[in-house]
């Protein structure tokens, strides 16, 4: 099964990174990145039929469509930078990490921003 | 998936080989020379991360409509 695949897959980079990083630590960030981008490809295929299937639901209760094509790039936005975020304070850096969870956040908060103006409206609309 | 896993090798390699080429410089007292092909290294092995990390985000792009 392709679970397998995977696991076997990081504990042999999970080695060779540590081999490589006494002599040159540059190569064990770079190890350690290629195998986290392989991995997340590799699930990719299936998060894909994942979100269609979510698509499919949301068609057919007919919901706006600003709201879960706002959702889905904010979660699109919240992976990234969690796995920018990883990779920097895996490497060591932790000032750049937080600095890129910083600018994740604002990213999300700006998708956010037109969500939050329709609820107020509808709040407002409701109290007479 | 199986296509880019010989990559992790490749990059595995290419730093063992890097580290032994700067071990062997160094003991001839060409400490210049061992910095300058761990550099070459670091290039190569950035040029292979940074076309995989490049279809990483195409495939975030596609997937979750960021456009």
């Amino acid at each position: 099964m392709d679970i397998f695949q995977i696991v076997a897959l990081g504990l042999v980079a999970t080695i060779l990174s540590l081999l490589v990083k006494e002599d040159r630590p540059e190569f064990g960030v770079y190890i350690a990145l290629v195998t986290g981008i392989i991995i997340f490809i590799f699930v990719a295929t299936k998060l894909q039929a994942i979100l269609d299937v979510l698509n499919q639901m949301i068609t057919r209760i007919n919901i706006d469509n600003i709201y879960y094509s706002t959702l889905f790039k904010i979660i699109g936005i919240a992976y990234i930078t969690e796995f920018g975020a990883q990779a920097c304070r895996d490497a060591g850096e932790k000032v750049i990490a937080s600095k890129i969870e910083f600018a994740g956040k604002i990213f999300i908060m700006v998708m956010a921003v037109p969500i939050l103006i329709s609820l107020m409206d509808l709040m407002i609309n409701m109290v007479p | 998936m199986g296509t880019n896993v010989d990559l992790i090798f490749r990059i595995a390699i290419i730093g063992i080989l890097v580290s032994i080429i700067n071990r062997v410089l160094v003991s001839a007292g060409r400490e210049e020379q061992a910095m300058m092909t761990s550099l070459v290294g670091i290039i190569i092995v950035l040029m292979m991360v940074i076309e995989l990390v490049n279809s990483l985000f195409e495939t975030i792009k596609t997937m979750f409509m960021l456009y």
